[in-house]
């Protein structure tokens, strides 16, 4: 079986790999460039582990071919934090302790990037909404939904 | 030296009780933690495994021939490549890698390891597996019918009186009193039906393993799991080695609700391992997880309650049936212990069968057993009040449990939460707050044991004067934060210079799996001792250095200081003085504790729960939901209210969703995230809690465990709640809008 050979960039650095035509992103990012933050909690599109954005769009991992990451800008939630500082998504997830496993939590955080970069100042109902393709099984939404509003008040403030 | 012996009551804390960020946050929010599925090893092979298309069916031959000769497949197993299960662990490596027979749909016959994901798939396809199909039976009641299709013949205890179906496994019976006198006085007696269906855990992250082997049998093994002493032991039990040959690491753990509190995958990636002579991943689709993992056990249970028109209950009775899957051990016991624990009832009895069907295996889900109980009896305890007329808070709170009440399972109380919990709901705004068009209220109460069982603790003081803390269970909510806080609390210094680790099954004894609640009390308290332990030995060796007696050493906010005739006589030694110089002293200082730990604290809850629900199409909403729960003392509140707030959704979903739909055929026809629908973001509103702290009598801080009572009442609270909005009584679950729309347009018709 051949493989085909992808130049992307992926998190800000050129990247080359080699994938099967059948690889999905996903596991070209966890199995093949080892970054296993985006996570498979179905591998049919219906849970949002998998997030990362995609030329600025929020898309599941798993859904997507690697082939079809050719000259496209990818982002993962290893990219998120700026060296040491971590976003403020990221430190609000902490201090409202919006997480109890941790495994929903680099998807959720993307969505969410992907959220305020659209909509700095979303309604709860509108987080909601926007997140309802990530599914997190232990918190039920609480203290996320808190945590995201809270991390747009600051940002705005910050803008 | 004198340690404090403040009672859990009057004791002031400095760090418990406060919201510090909890150690493995920031690995979690980056990407950097390590999970089940994110470790690879070198050489490494990918395993598969091959599942039954069957509900049922005797497995006549299986030729894996074909599946080994193609390139890439390094080793095929089957049940052949085990031995004999000891006793009693039959049944787990039958569920494991089917025998004789083919129990379930998705039930393990075979398994490959290859070079690839894509060759192990092409592999599986190669063997082929000679199936005779046998009759199948996948509903409780169906089960128990006279003439259904039997899973195991012969199985069934000498609980089972005779001319039960072949399929109850065992029958258990609890309660004191005389239930036909309490009810003769009563002024109604109402009797009811209840089913709930079956649900999964529902965890986010599939389960996965990395297995180790080398030819001297010395085997590591990676996972997600909430117990790797339950894995070592039950993997090194059905693989026939020595328990200290097998090493298992536990990874970070993406949820489990007492799912991963059994193996599956496990054994099955140590025999490919063993026999290919490398490494072996095998990680599940969501696919696999919905057919041959978890669930719960679906339920069918009858009702009896008899009260009086002022809202005394003279007499309760109940009748539960639970199907487990296909092995008998049914959450039954659990659930007929659990259904009127709530209540102080001079006539009260349970009686409960143990039912097999050509399902998965149960696992263990939550406060295995109780919630299905609760929603027959809190359903049953709610339409008996409003038909009196009563507040339905008024007659629980009119019948509750309190101290020194003889529960309907035995034991009596000691110091417990459920009338504070009755109040507050009393006194809680939501309680009384009004209600738009279609909407309704409803209350329900939740009752929990809590566990405690086999626990060590080890916590080293560094040179420096930091602590780690070394314990043996997953950390899956926060208990990392919990036990530093714990340990730093007792010591008497910052959060910030303890750091928990889990350790692997090298590294401390005996662990109980994180489960039943248990972790903040039972491994809290060895903290705790571990710590008490280590100030013990710092004092001692002041002592020394000074040249005075050990008990007029006393430790207090983190240093020894001179006590007695003594005091004042000398300065202080802080932990990081008596470190720097532990080598001289008489070497490296530690505390460490090993207990089986008793005294857990029963934890009671209440939870309000608003509903709208749409005439038109049956769709129901939750408006407004408030839990309150006693956590005896809450550690860190946040990951307290989190227990509550995840509970309490988990409970919503199989209320109002959740379910295991079956075909004729016995087929799983929803094993998906799109069809086996668990709460989104959008379907919810914010979850108000509500921590009222009674202590523990049984835990130097006063903790019970907080993790499962949270998702017992839901069930109750939101059929009542829907039950109030439409007028129409549900009784059975979920509560999907065909079937309201169903009971509301039946209800105008009729
Ligand atoms: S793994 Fe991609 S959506 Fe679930
Ligand atoms: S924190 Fe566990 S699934 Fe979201």
């Amino acid at each position: 079986m051949s493989q085909i050979h992808v130049t992307t960039r992926l998190n800000g650095d050129e990247t080359e790999f080699l994938c099967d035509a059948q690889e999905t992103l996903l596991d070209v990012l966890r199995n093949r460039l080892g970054l296993t933050g985006a996570k498979e909690g179905c591998g049919t599109g219906d849970c949002g582990a998998c997030s990362v954005t995609v030329d600025g769009r929020l898309v599941c991992s798993c859904l997507m071919l690697g082939a079809e990451a050719v000259g496209r800008e990818i982002e993962t939630v290893e990219n998120m934090a700026d060296g040491e500082t971590l976003h403020p998504l990221q430190r609000k997830f902490l201090e409202h302790a919006a997480l109890q496993c941790g495994i929903c939590t680099p998807g959720i955080l993307v969505a969410a990037k992907s959220l305020l970069e659209q909509n700095p100042s979303p309604t709860e109902e509108e987080a909601r909404y926007w997140l309802a393709g990530n599914l997190c099984r232990c918190t039920g939404y609480d203290k996320i939904i808190r945590a995201v509003m809270d991390a747009a008040e600051e940002m705005r403030r910050a803008s | 030296m004198a340690l404090d012996k403040n009672a859990p009551e009057t004791r002031s804390f400095k760090v418990v009780g406060s919201r510090p960020l909890r150690p493995d946050g920031i690995d979690k929010v980056t990407g950097r933690a390590r999970f089940g599925a994110d470790m690879s090893a070198p050489g490494m092979l990918i395993g598969h495994i091959l599942r039954s298309p069957h509900a049922h069916a005797r497995i006549r031959a299986i030729d894996t021939s074909k599946a080994e000769a193609l390139a890439g497949v390094k080793a095929v197993v089957t049940r052949a490549d085990f031995a004999a299960a000891p006793e009693g662990m039959e049944d787990v490596l039958d569920n494991c890698m089917a025998g004789e027979k083919a129990l379930y749909d998705g039930h393990a016959v075979a398994a490959i390891a290859a070079t690839s994901a894509a060759i192990a798939r092409q592999a599986a396809k190669l063997i082929e597996v000679d199936y005779e199909v046998l009759p199948h039976v996948t509903d409780v009641d169906a089960a128990m019918a006279p003439g259904a299709p039997a899973l195991h013949d012969g199985r069934s205890d000498e609980t089972v009186p005779d001319g039960y179906s072949a399929n109850v496994m065992s029958r258990v019976e609890y309660g004191h009193g005389d239930i036909e006198a309490g009810l003769a006085k009563a002024d109604r007696v109402l009797e009811r039906s209840y089913k709930t269906a079956a649900t999964h855990q529902g965890y986010i992250e599939p389960h996965a393993c990395l297995a180790t082997m080398g030819p001297d049998g010395q085997a590591d093994l990676w996972c997600c799991t909430q117990g790797h002493y339950m894995v070592r032991n039950t993997c090194a039990a059905l693989l026939g080695m020595d328990q200290g040959q097998l090493r298992v690491t536990a990874s970070e753990i993406g949820g489990g609700f007492g799912g991963k509190t059994t193996v599956f995958i496990e054994p099955v990636a140590l025999a490919l391992a063993r026999k290919a002579g490398r490494p072996v991943k095998i990680v599940m689709d969501r696919t696999e997880v919905l057919r041959a993992t978890g669930p719960t056990a679906s339920s069918s249970i009858d009702v009896r309650i008899g009260m009086t028109k002022d809202g005394r209950i003279t007499a309760a009775d109940a009748e539960l049936r639970y199907q487990g899957g296909a092995y008998p051990g049914s959450p039954v016991g659990m659930g007929s212990m659990s259904a009127f624990a709530p209540y102080d009832l001079e006539n009260v009895r349970t009686i409960g069968y143990d039912v097999v069907t050509n399902r998965p295996k149960q696992a263990a889900y939550r406060a295995p057993g109780a919630p299905m109980a609760a929603f027959a009896v809190e359903s049953a305890i709610d339409e008996l009040a409003k038909g009196f007329g009563l507040d339905p808070l008024d007659v629980r709170l009119k019948n509750a449990a309190r101290e020194g009440t003889r529960s309907s399972y035995g034991p009596t109380f000691p110091a417990i939460g459920l009338e504070a919990t009755l109040r507050a709901a009393k006194d809680h705004p939501h309680w009384s707050a009004p209600l738009g068009p279609n909407q309704g209220r409803g209350v329900a109460c939740g009752f929990w044991f809590n566990f405690g069982g086999d626990t060590c603790v080890t916590l080293n003081v560094t040179p420096d004067g930091t602590v780690t803390v070394t314990e043996g269970n997953p950390d899956i909510g926060g208990s990392r934060a919990s036990m530093s806080m714990m340990a730093a609390e007792e010591l008497g210094i910052p959060y910030e210079k303890v750091r928990t680790v889990i350790a692997d099954t090298g590294a401390l004894g005996q662990n109980e799996v994180t489960d039943g609640s248990r972790v903040t009390f039972a491994v809290g308290l060895a903290t705790i001792e571990a710590a008490r332990a280590a100030k013990r030995e710092m004092c001692a060796r002041v002592a020394k250095i000074w040249g005075i007696d050990e008990e007029a050493v006393i430790w207090e906010d983190g240093a020894a200081k001179p006590a007695g005739p003594n005091a004042g006589d000398y300065p202080p030694m802080t932990l990081a003085e008596i470190a720097a110089i532990a080598s001289n002293t008489g070497g490296p200082i530690a505390g460490h504790h090993e207990v089986n730990a008793e005294g857990a604290g029963v934890s009671f809850a209440t939870h309000i729960a608003d509903t709208e629900v749409d005439p038109d199409t049956g769709a129901t909403r939750i408006v407004r939901y408030t839990v309150i729960q006693d956590a005896g003392k809450a550690v860190h509140p946040a990951y307290v209210e989190g227990q509550f707030q995840g509970g309490a959704v988990q409970g919503i979903g199989w209320a109002l969703n959740e379910e295991y739909i079956y075909g004729a055929d016995g087929i799983l026809q929803n094993p998906g995230f799109l069809d086996y629908r668990i709460p989104v973001a959008s379907d919810l509103p914010m979850i108000d809690t509500v921590i009222l702290e009674i202590p523990n009598p049984g835990h130097p801080y006063g903790v019970r465990g907080v993790g499962e009572t949270s998702i017992v009442p839901p069930l109750a609270a939101v059929a009542n709640s829907v039950s109030a909005a439409t007028g129409v009584r549900m009784t059975d679950l979920p509560m999907s809008p065909p079937k309201v729309l169903a009971a509301v347009q039946g209800q105008q018709e009729g």
